[in-house]
């Protein structure tokens, strides 16, 4: 009761990367801070805990990344993942602020590593965190802990008492009422609510609502009641409800916190088909890395929201192992029967792919000259025939880590309501991600707009409560470009 | 749904049937391993932690040999518990550090000589009590027969009064030179099992010999693995990283390694020099053997108390004797050692001769029944990978 009744300056509500990076940068201004954490201990994090690196802008080596990643290259991937649907201005910001902000992370006691093997690919752009995301929290929380932020585990935050656009205090589940001088909304998107879900993603023309065979590759807390209550009190908000980070996933994966190791790596290397034992997209269009994010989406437009990768034994060995066994059978009639497709159109769909690849020589490392030719769609690289048993087939089913709808903000990280800016409640992580992800993904963007926005919040959080942050302007003024 | 332990795809075209019956032949901890390393294999999140995990990505699945391989490579550090997204209360309750532990006894167990001694691992408080028991009781024996009671007039710190140079030379030459041979024996069945020769890479094997030898010497000497792969140390109570297991581990080895050098120092006064014990208090064998002595009292001291305070879900229940054991044995001869030094003028000399070279003999006794095999086997393990990791990886994963 004592705790409650000292009134903090700064008020967390979440537990994940963007909220422990508000927390540490309003204790850094010298303001008392309290973190409020839905999740128990042993799950505490949120999304954090699965994620795995960071997209940095650079431009020269720096330790763990090789040769530059400068902020133009940043912008055209990411404009081009959103299809545009960002906004410039906050996506710069976050661009340079990576590009500055990895000593602080380093002085909080997160470590860097060279890139995981299998991720060869983004050694360039992406700094991986030894041990991954678990441990950048557990980091964050030790920090927190040292300098003193009160950190509260099993305590998620049922609504607000605001007051003209300003925070007036959290009312917990358990009916507590925690007032605080300034609040940093951090606490996730709605991905964990199945419910919302199935409501966002409606019914389609097959009478299927489509929601209810996704699984939740993140955190299972995010459940977007404080998400819920801002937008139905007034705050602006951002973002299409159905837009998130949504890869297809093994359909065996646990409904949530499946995390990185559900991913299915083979889908370049084989065939996709649907329920129907049909082709549906390109499935070489791309490198792999490049094109996962698409395809939870492609999953979730088919017939029961249901796919399967096919693979020929000429793929074993080339792609990360995935978590579960394949379905392994010696004939491609076989393989249809024991994943309950119908085995006629499963082996003319693979005959009229077979008989279209045209030789090449394959390349995996390059976009190759094996491709289908008469055959719709087509394969455009790594296109062999699947014909070498024995073969393998893992189920695929949409996957969500995380979804894109929030509130809108602007540099400050401010909250804001029909255009106005809150001057005291600031939001963070995924709660303002849709701001520079309107859609699509690249790998580790969204742990460089989480720690951006976190520790922009935070410091305006400690300065709406009295606190000047002691060296955050500087690096604040190069990443806003000013 | 858990991971199930089979292999995530069937083993690469050689050595397919070899591979199939060892995979059949999982005892239930090796198993584990398996399905462990499966998720593990999916996720690599800790690769950077040690060399367990850069081990496991050459590989798609886990037979017997390799569990054994990787259980001996794991330092046993905690790191990747507690950073780990599958452990408890994860439904995948992903415990690297325990599956390891509880292989590695099987390793000690199975590749013990003679075998049948590996039993003594079931009972590890036992074995030491025993060992002790025996020592002790050998030489006090000993010293009532030789002078005829514990106590006697000072002797002037002259050991040789009471137990005759050859006696004790050919008791311990015995005692260490089996242990020698019975660790030798098992470390070499270990190597041949976990290391099968592959025709297509001997070659490369042989030279790489060399050169993984003496990074394996570095990585022992420095405790490489006990940094945590950034250097902050690994993990006892919490996820909070601290080096000292390492610098109390490094204590013990090394006071291991200088008392050792000590006893080797007074055999070549001994035979070499004709220089007979006693030996005065800033003699060579006398100061290595304190220094040495300080390391296995600080360096024992301090791992006990770590291990009292490590996480439970990172250390395996029923080992905890077997580390306990050797701990404290540790710490009785080095404390003997000093006790003797301390009243090896006195009429004492005698009881304390015969108890700490009790001690010291139940120490040799139990080193190929005991903790002491950790080194021998670990070492092996490091060994190949650090041959392994000079060889070309054959997974082309991810190449893109």
């Amino acid at each position: 009761m004592a705790a409650s009744q000292t009134i903090p300056d700064v008020l967390v509500i979440g537990g994940g990367n963007a909220a422990l990076c508000a927390a540490l940068m309003a204790r850094e201004a010298g303001a008392s801070v309290v973190l409020l954490e839905a999740a128990p201990r042993s799950w505490r994090g949120g999304n954090s805990m699965h994620v795995r690196n960071l997209r940095c802008m650079h431009d020269a080596p720096q330790d763990v990344l090789v040769d530059a990643y400068p902020e133009e290259e940043f912008w055209q991937d990411l404009r081009k993942v959103t299809g545009g649907l960002t906004d410039e201005t906050l996506a710069r910001l976050v661009i340079r602020h990576s590009s500055r902000c990895r000593p602080w992370m380093q002085g909080h006691g997160v470590r860097f590593q060279p890139p995981l093997s299998g991720a060869l690919h983004v050694a360039r752009t992406n700094a991986f965190f030894m041990g991954g995301g678990k441990a950048l929290v557990n980091a964050y929380y030790r920090s927190a802990e040292t300098l003193g932020v009160t950190v509260r585990y099993d305590t998620p935050v049922q609504r607000l008492d605001l007051k003209d656009g300003r925070f007036v205090a959290a009312i917990t589940t358990g009916g507590e009422r925690i007032t605080a001088k300034s609040c940093v909304l951090a606490c996730g998107g709605f991905e964990s609510n199945l419910e919302w879900q199935r409501e966002a993603w409606g019914q389609n023309d097959r009478g299927e609502w489509p929601a209810e065979n996704f699984l939740i590759r993140g955190t299972r807390f995010n459940q977007g009641v404080l998400l819920k209550f801002m937008i139905d009190a007034g705050a602006d908000s951002i973002g299409d409800p159905t837009q998130a980070h949504c890869v297809a996933i093994d359909a065996r994966a646990p409904l949530y916190d499946g995390g990185i190791c559900t991913r299915i790596d083979c889908v370049s290397l084989g065939v996709v088909v649907n329920r129907d034992a049909k082709r549906f997209y390109d499935e070489g269009e791309d490198f792999w890395p490049k094109r996962y994010a698409i395809w939870g989406r492609l999953v979730a437009q088919q017939p029961g929201q249901i796919a399967w990768s096919v693979i020929d034994h000429k793929a074993i060995g080339r792609f990360m192992p995935p978590v579960f066994e394949g379905t392994q059978a010696d004939t491609l009639q076989e393989l249809a029967e024991r994943i309950g497709l119908d085995a006629a159109a499963f082996t003319e769909t693979l005959s009229a792919y077979n008989a279209a690849c045209r030789p090449g020589t394959f390349d995996h490392t390059a976009l190759d000259d094996c491709r289908t030719e008469g055959v719709a769609p087509a394969k455009t690289h790594w296109a062999r025939p699947i014909d070498t048993p024995p073969f393998y087939a893992y189920p695929l089913r949409p996957g969500i880590t995380f979804t894109y709808l929030g509130m809108k903000t602007d540099a400050t990280a401010a909250v804001r309501f029909a255009g106005v800016p809150s001057d005291n409640l600031f939001a963070a992580g995924e709660m303002v991600a849709g701001n520079v992800l309107g859609q699509g993904y690249t790998a580790g963007v969204g742990m460089s707009i989480g720690t951006a926005f976190g520790r922009i919040a935070g410091v305006n959080a400690a300065r709406s409560a009295g606190f000047a942050h002691p060296t955050f302007d500087e690096e604040f003024r190069y990443a806003a470009g000013r | 749904m858990r991971p199930v332990a089979e292999p995530a795809s069937p083993p690469q075209e050689t050595g397919a049937c070899e591979a199939v019956s060892l995979t059949s032949a999982l005892g239930a901890d090796e198993a584990e391993i398996a399905r462990v390393m499966q998720i593990c294999n999916a996720c690599r999140y800790c690769e950077g932690f040690c060399a367990v995990f850069p081990a496991m990505t050459r590989r798609l699945a886990f037979d017997r040999a390799d569990t054994h391989y990787l259980a001996n490579l794991c330092h046993n550090c905690g790191a990747c518990l507690h950073a780990c997204q599958y452990a408890p209360p994860h439904e995948f309750a992903v415990s690297v550090p325990q599956a390891m532990a509880r292989v590695r006894v099987r390793t000690y167990k199975d590749y013990a000589w003679p075998r049948a001694f590996g039993r003594l691992y079931d009972r590890a408080g036992l074995t030491v009590a025993l060992a002790l028991a025996g020592g002790l009781s050998l030489f006090l024996a000993l010293a009532a027969m030789m002078t005829g009671g514990l106590t006697h007039a000072p002797l002037a710190g002259n050991f040789y009064a009471v137990f005759p140079h050859n006696l004790l030379a050919v008791l311990f030459s015995v005692a260490f030179f089996y242990a020698v041979l019975a660790l030798g024996i098992g470390v070499t069945r270990f190597w041949r099992e976990v290391s099968p020769a592959r025709d297509d890479d001997t070659a490369e094997a042989a030279r790489a010999r060399v050169p993984a030898a003496a990074e394996v010497l570095s990585d022992v000497a420095r405790m490489r693995y006990l940094g945590g792969g950034h250097g902050d140390g690994c993990n006892e109570e919490s996820d909070r990283f601290t080096l000292w297991r390492r610098r109390f581990h490094q204590l013990t080895m090394y006071g291991f390694l200088v008392c050792f050098a000590a006893t080797c120092v007074a055999s070549l006064y001994h035979y070499g020099f004709g220089l007979h014990a006693p030996y005065g208090l800033l003699s060579a064998p006398v100061v290595l053997g304190s220094i040495g002595g300080l390391g296995l009292i600080v360096g024992p001291a301090g791992l006990l108390w770590l291990n009292l305070r490590r996480d439970p879900q990172h250390r395996e229940a029923s080992q905890q004797t077997l580390d306990r054991g050797f701990i404290a044995l540790l710490l009785l001869v080095s404390a003997t050692g000093f006790a003797l030094l301390l009243l090896r003028d006195t009429q004492w000399m005698a009881l304390w001769l015969a108890i700490h070279l009790g001690t010291v003999l139940a120490l040799f006794l139990t080193l190929p029944y005991g903790k002491f095999a950790h080194g021998v086997f670990r070492g092996a393990a490091l060994l190949k990978f650090n041959i392994e990791k000079r060889l070309p990886n054959r997974l082309g994963l991810g190449g893109d």
